[in-house]
């Protein structure tokens, strides 16, 4: 058994198996070549197979089928100096007389008859392969659990759950889940706080077996933890801080549908497992590699449930408006995660206005309150429209940038009101301000979007953290995939 | 389509041992270096102190108080200031502070 690659013979290298019909039908074919040429047959199956011809090798372990990815038996190669030059997959004249050099092969046979599976691509035997021979690329530590242990509390004991069971990473299941991406194994992704441990693709997809990803859902999650780990987001401050606010994950492009993932009912709840899975392995990494724990240098007084999970995908189909990251300055159509530092939803109800305006005054008398009434210009939001609210603002030709720079005019506060002792409430700003006018939000402080079911004259504001330079700001990254 | 195989025991595994169970380590299989405290300095006279204010709201006062009571006990006094209380101090702030100083006093929280 080897880990390692083996190096294939020069010459000519057919696979097969005996219980392939295409195979039977090529074995005299094989047996033509090996007359003249270097040829070195590995048999899945039987290595009394092909009968009478020289050079059969027992391929059984699929040692050498896996290491060199052999899909289709029969397989034909042409090997120099141990590099494969040349596959053919099936039989088909032309192609093997071009590749073995020899005319006239296969007299009396059909042209052409497609292969079987390899049986190094079995769904029953794939995994195993996968773990027995592709396992050492796997450099992480090996935790080997006593007999009486349970994995699943092995794992709580160890300290490497969000408090909730995870899923345990095996190396059958991190094998699988790096199939997700084309990314080497142990490249860097990010250097990730509190602790900046350079995190690779393999520490992501240990976390994100963890969290019950799937390997198609491993891009996003590699995305979204390179997007937290810029000095914009500032995953650092947001895991520090006192305030309740963690990564709020928000997914465009079409990857979306592929992923099912949840942009209309109960979009911010419970039920989706793309939604959940690729949040919560954001927090794993953060948590686990990085080192961000609670009462660590998680110092947040209350936090907020959507600290094991917060992510979410845009309704583009029914929305008025571009997708969110394209406002932002991403290209149109790109699969995109934007990640903001927020709190909890919470709703905003107005079941009664039946104008763009009327609504926008809603949002921003809701809007005003975000974090306390009196703060001002130190903290975005998002401002998740549902679609019968966005139904107004879509028939009134509103765009995102107009209900935005509407809310921002509505938005335009009396210094009088926000000064310590204004409305009896100590808390507030210095009275040097009574006399001016301040916004609530920065400009581009309120990120629009559009989610949640169709029915319901809903919407929901998400509170964020310090913003800009000083704090985190939204930050878009597009999915490699 | 072959028959499915029989589920492989751990390498390892004798007939009669249970399967060995492993899975990957998630976390970053760091060692922290455990050093030891730096002794208490002996006298403040001709002690150089950092005082570092981390950018949080009144820091800068409590920093002030501290720099008087310090120079009254003969200390040499530097202040240093972080951008930002949300972000880790920048790497030429702690070289400074490294080089400079023999003790640091931080001013957390507002």
């Amino acid at each position: 058994m080897s880990a390692t690659r083996p190096a294939l013979p020069s010459g000519l290298v057919a696979f097969v198996k005996r219980e392939c019909p295409t195979c039977e039908l090529v074995a005299p074919v094989l047996a033509e070549l090996a007359r003249v040429h270097a040829l070195t047959i590995y048999s899945q199956d039987d290595p009394r197979f092909p009968d009478g011809v020289p050079g059969v090798f027992d391929d059984r372990s699929l040692e050498q089928s896996w290491h060199h990815r052999i899909e289709i038996v029969p397989t034909l190669l042409r090997v120099e100096a141990g590099v494969e030059r040349e596959r053919a997959q099936g039989w088909q004249r032309e192609e093997w007389e071009a590749l073995a050099g020899v005319r006239g092969l296969g007299a009396g046979l059909p042209g052409w008859r497609p292969g079987c599976g390899s049986l190094a691509v079995d769904p029953a035997r794939a995994p195993e392969l996968a773990v027995r021979y592709g396992a050492s690329r796997l450099r992480a530590r090996r935790i080997e659990l006593a007999p009486l242990e349970d994995e699943i509390e092995a794992l709580f004991e160890r300290g490497f759950t969000d408090g909730l069971p995870v899923v345990p990473p095996t190396e059958r299941r991190v094998l699988a889940m790096l199939e997700g991406t084309r990314r080497d194994p142990q490249q860097i992704v990010a250097v990730v706080p509190p602790d900046l441990v350079p995190c690779t693709v393999e520490k992501v997809a240990i976390n994100a077996v963890m969290a019950g990803c799937l390997p198609e859902q491993l891009p996003v999650v590699l995305a979204a933890l390179e997007a937290a780990c810029t000095d914009a987001f500032n995953i650092h401050g947001v895991l520090a801080t006192t305030m309740p606010v963690g990564p709020v994950l928000i997914v465009n492009g079409p990857i979306r549908r592929e992923l099912g993932m949840g942009s209309g009912r109960n979009v911010f709840g419970q039920g989706n497992r793309a939604n959940l899975a690729i949040g919560r392995a954001l927090q794993l990494v953060i948590r686990n590699v990085g080192g961000g724990r609670p009462g660590e240098v998680d110092r947040a007084t209350h936090g907020n449930p959507g600290k094991l999970s917060f992510c979410f995908a845009e309704d583009e189909e029914g929305s008025p408006w571009e997708p969110l990251p394209v406002s932002l300055g991403a290209p149109p159509g790109a699969d995109c995660v934007t990640l903001f530092a927020g709190e909890g939803p919470r709703c905003i109800v107005d079941q009664q206005s039946r104008s763009p305006e009327s609504l926008a005054r809603s949002f921003a008398a809701n809007l005003r309150t975000l974090h306390h009434p009196k703060s001002v210009l130190a903290f975005d939001c998002i401002l998740a429209v549902g679609p019968e609210h966005a139904r107004l603002f879509r028939e009134a030709g509103w765009s995102r940038e107009k209900l935005a720079g509407r809310l921002h005019e509505l938005l335009q506060i009396p210094g009088d009101e926000l000064v310590c002792g204004a409305g009896g409430i100590e808390a507030g700003m210095p009275e040097s301000v009574a006399a001016k006018t301040l916004p609530k939000f920065r400009p581009g402080g309120i990120l629009i979007v559009h989610c949640g079911g169709r029915a319901g004259l809903f919407s929901a504001m998400i509170g964020g953290w310090a913003n800009g330079a000083m704090g985190s700001q939204p930050v878009w990254k597009e999915i490699e995939r | 389509m072959s028959a499915r195989q029989k589920p492989r025991a751990g390498a390892g595994a004798g007939p009669d041992e249970p399967p060995r169970r492993v899975l990957l380590d998630p976390g970053s299989e760091r060692t922290p270096a455990l050093r030891a405290r730096l002794p208490r300095p002996e006298r403040l006279a001709g002690l150089r102190v950092g005082l570092l204010d981390i950018a949080k709201a009144r820091g800068d006062r409590f920093l002030d108080r501290l720099e008087e009571l310090l120079a009254e006990r003969g200390a040499e006094v530097i202040r240093f200031r972080k951008p930002t209380f949300t972000k880790p101090a920048p790497d030429a702030v702690l070289q400074q502070i490294a080089v400079r100083c023999d003790a640091v006093v931080e001013a957390l929280a507002d």
